[in-house]
């Protein structure tokens, strides 16, 4: 009954979502309004029906259906009941499913808010809209149906994967999905633009805002992968560079260009067709990361299953782009932008380099996820590309990004006078510049950390001075203290100042990375009871073995005295989990997190319980509680850049001014 | 716009075929160096107790199958190569048989079930199967007369590939590659 309700409701949706894909054709033949207003409906019928969908299979595995497939192998009758919910995408149907209904949230909002504005667009943006959501509907409809029954009904379900039974994956997956998803509508908007011929630079605007969520989305997706990775793998890292995460990153890079470069349009009507560009990249690479975890064409630590749905999404990515850029290469010459550069030292040249930059950086990882295939498609041998090439080809990269971070919101657009330059850049180059040379006599002398830590300090000290400068000037205009004058500045413009704050965000982020990178140590060693093992300023004590049953698996613990610097500060358990269905054993790792550097203790294997040896596995991470720190910030950062204003239309335009009125804008 | 929308193809639609071949490839496969290779020595310990040395075999033709008793293309194959080594044995011929990853006790129970009178030894460290590079089972590995490894085989046999391959054996016609059987083998 669930099932049939479900499955007819993907039906049904996928017929109106076809709908809305013809009427705005029929409606600009025969001039006929009725048509887009049904276009419309279909969007928000859709979202009636998806949702039913949705519900009925989060019903289905709450309440534990076993006549449907997905929810035997999703759940079972001991699941507790929030891991029942998370089933919904613990798997490829659901988590299809799940993508689609996010997606007909966005597109839902998306007729919603625009009722009334963008009358020319909107039909072909909802069009679009449905055209996607279409292709996802008949998958779910055709190859891979979440309600597709088993016979004989059994008796219990298969359970979810026990890695991903933890409260990351609750909020890792849906975060990742729709920072994906959420692309999909600043992609709308530019395919609207390009079919309509309607090539001002008004859809720019108004996707900029979503383009800010969706980039918010994938950063928070991304980095809750990362702390999960970190926390719940047990192997001490937070990145692998594996196919299946750079498929997640790489949509990261595109839109974190088209943020910066859109300003340069918004700003100068230039880079049209490189914005046009950078968001059906992003939006393509959403499609293609999904085609990656799908098809199995690459091998990946990640175990995802392969199946006919590849080859599906391997046609929409083809699909997507021939259409788009067929498109964009039949619009181009109505493309044409409207002003030159005027100087190589200007904002705008800041904005296109760190374009450069980051589009290069999207490149190199593109290839080397795919390298594997095309050496075997020329010269038959069979390589893998693991880390120290991402290492050394995205590190270089990614420290000019930094400098660029520093550079880009302070120096003038146009062309920066000398002027300009000394009284944003000379202090805080002088103090990075102290920095580094106290970092070097404090024996951090590797080049590419060095340049690193240097440059997050450059970063900090423009955003920090910046800042002081406008305070200043706040308390003399208006004499107000330090608080009341950031407040003000923040909420006059939102969009700088919350871009300011996820910039020492990712500063943050760089320090964690840069300082677990270069500065990790690892030691293992097999050891008696008594013994100790240094590392560090650590010193760690084997107290003894300890071997307990739990409700669904057996555990091994070893107890760990751990010494600070000689001081004593608590015993840790890690453990070793096995499980009856599994042939290797799931490890626990244990860590003590402080703002200097992680301590990561792995029991990588004992001896039998009676002779009370055990190997353990010790890793310190320097700085890698600042990475989530910094994703907090980010967070912090977004949510002052898109927070709404009391009234928002007024506000969008006096912070617009208000930029012009900055301090660095001499 | 021609020139552009035929930049915009040729970028493209390498990129999807490069991709679409993907799926022509198995990501995990690794094929074998050990083909056209000098057999790695060995001396198996023999369930019933004797010693084999691999050089004193020298000049026949030896037939090398990896396998174990929980493993079921083992199990499919096995009346097979029991009965070629039936029509064979007498002949320039030597079928071996390596128990891997295994418990004594259920590999004999196995033997005794197909009625296996070949030799049959346990690797009981596992170093013959690391030396061969056995990944999976059953594995199979055909030995010409001097010793060379003409052919490899991963998963299920049948009774014309071995008769052929020990045929190209004893000829010393090294494959270009190993094959696959219907049933692949067991990783």
């Amino acid at each position: 009954m669930t099932a049939a309700l479900g499955h007819v409701s993907i039906i049904l949706a996928l017929l109106l979502a076809l709908w809305g894909i013809i009427a705005p054709i029929l409606g600009s033949r025969m001039r006929r309004e009725g048509f887009f207003v049904s276009a419309r409906v279909a969007i928000l019928g859709q979202f009636l029906l998806v949702t039913l969908a949705s519900s009925s299979l989060i019903y289905a595995l709450v309440s534990t259906d076993f006549s449907i497939r997905y929810v035997v192998f999703n759940t079972t009758r001991s699941t507790p009941i929030y891991y029942r919910v998370t089933g919904l995408w613990g798997a490829l149907e659901g988590s299809l499913l799940l993508w689609e209904w996010i997606l007909i949230i966005f597109s839902g909002l998306v007729a919603w808010t625009y009722k009334n504005r963008h009358q020319e667009l909107m039909p072909w943006v909802l069009m679009i809209l449905s055209t996607v959501s279409a292709f996802f509907l008949a998958v779910l409809a055709l190859v891979s149906n979440p309600f597709e029954g088993v016979f004989p009904i059994p008796a219990d379900g298969r359970g979810l994967n026990a890695l991903l039974e933890d409260a990351n994956m609750i909020t890792h997956p849906p975060l990742l999905y729709t920072g994906f998803v959420g692309l999909t509508v600043p992609y709308a908007f530019a395919m609207a633009a390009l079919i309509k011929g309607k090539l001002d630079d008004g859809w720019i605007v108004t996707t900029r805002r979503w383009t800010i969520i969706a980039w918010f989305f994938l950063t928070m997706g991304n980095l809750v992968g990362a702390w999960w990775s970190y926390h719940v793998l047990g192997w001490g890292g937070y990145w692998a560079w594996d196919p299946v995460e750079n498929a997640a990153f790489m949509p990261w890079l595109p839109a974190t260009a088209f943020l910066h470069s859109i300003q340069v349009q918004e700003r100068r009507h230039m880079l049209k067709v490189w914005n046009l560009s950078l968001i059906i990249i992003a939006f393509s690479l959403t499609i293609f990361g999904t085609f990656l975890t799908r098809s199995g064409i690459l091998s990946s630590i990640h175990a995802f299953s392969n199946g006919p749905v590849g080859s599906v999404f391997l046609a929409f990515l083809a699909f997507v782009l021939l259409g788009s850029f067929g498109l964009l290469a039949y619009r181009a010459d109505h493309l044409k932008g409207q002003s030159e550069l005027d100087s190589v030292v200007s904002r705008e040249s800041a904005f296109l380099l760190n374009n450069v930059v980051l589009v290069s950086a999207l490149f190199t990882i593109f290839l080397g996820t795919i390298f594997p295939l095309i050496a075997e498609a020329i010269t038959g041998a069979k390589v893998s590309v693991g880390a120290p090439y991402f290492n050394s080809v995205t590190v270089p990269l990614f420290l000019l990004l930094v400098f660029l971070m520093g550079v880009g919101p302070m120096i003038a657009w146009r062309k920066a006078s000398w002027d300009n330059l000394k009284r944003n850049f000379l202090w805080p180059a002088l103090a990075s510049l102290v920095i580094a040379l106290a970092l070097f006599i404090w024996r951090v002398r590797d080049f590419f950390p060095l340049l690193g830590f240097t440059l997050s300090v450059f970063v900090t000290a423009t955003i920090l001075f910046d800042t002081a400068l406008a305070v200043r000037a706040r308390h003399r205009l208006a004499g107000e203290g330090v608080l009341a004058a950031l407040r003000t500045l923040a909420r006059r413009n939102q969009r700088r100042y919350g871009g300011l704050v996820v910039h020492l965000g990712i500063v943050l982020i760089v320090l964690g990375i840069g300082g677990s990178m270069s500065y990790s140590i690892e030691r293992q060693a097999t050891l008696s009871v008594g013994e100790s093992l240094s590392v560090g300023h650590y010193r760690i004590r084997f107290e003894g073995l300890r071997g307990t049953q739990q409700p669904t698996h057996y555990r091994v613990e070893g107890a760990f005295r751990i010494f600070n610097n000689g001081d004593e500060s608590g015993i840790f358990f890690p453990a070793l989990k096995f499980f009856p269905n599994q042939q290797s054993p799931v490890g626990r790792a244990v860590f003590r997190s402080t703002y200097a550097d992680d301590l990561y203790l792995i029991l990588s294997g004992f001896s039998e319980l009676g002779q009370n040896q055990a190997t353990l596995k010790v890793l310190i991470r320097p700085l890698v509680t600042w990475i989530w720190l910094g994703g907090a910030i980010i967070a912090l950062g977004t949510m002052v850049a898109i927070w709404p204003a009391k009234n928002s239309r007024q506000n969008a335009e006096s912070s617009e001014q208000a930029n012009y009125r900055l301090p660095t804008e001499s | 716009m021609w020139r552009r929308i035929i930049i915009v193809l040729a970028i493209i639609l390498p990129l999807i075929g490069l991709l679409a071949y993907g799926f022509y490839r198995d990501p995990r496969y690794i094929p074998s160096p050990i083909i056209g290779h000098p057999a790695p020595r060995f001396t198996l310990t023999l369930f019933n107790g004797g010693q084999l040395d691999l050089a004193s075999l020298r000049g026949k033709v030896v037939f090398v199958n990896f396998w174990a008793s929980w493993c079921l293309p083992c199990r499919a194959e096995a009346s097979e190569l029991e009965a070629a080594w039936q029509t064979l044995k007498g002949s320039d011929v030597v079928f071996l048989g390596v128990n891997i990853q295994d418990q004594e006790e259920n590999a004999l129970a196995f033997l005794r079930e197909f009625n296996i009178t070949y030799a049959n030894g346990r690797d009981a460290t596992g170093k013959i199967a690391i030396d061969y590079g056995v990944w999976g089972i059953p594995e199979t590995f055909f030995i010409d007369p001097e010793g060379r490894i003409t052919y490899k085989h991963v998963g299920e046999l049948d009774p014309t590939l071995i008769t052929a391959k020990l045929d190209e054996a004893r000829r010393r016609i090294v494959s270009a590659k190993e094959g696959t059987g219907s049933h692949l083998s067991i990783r």
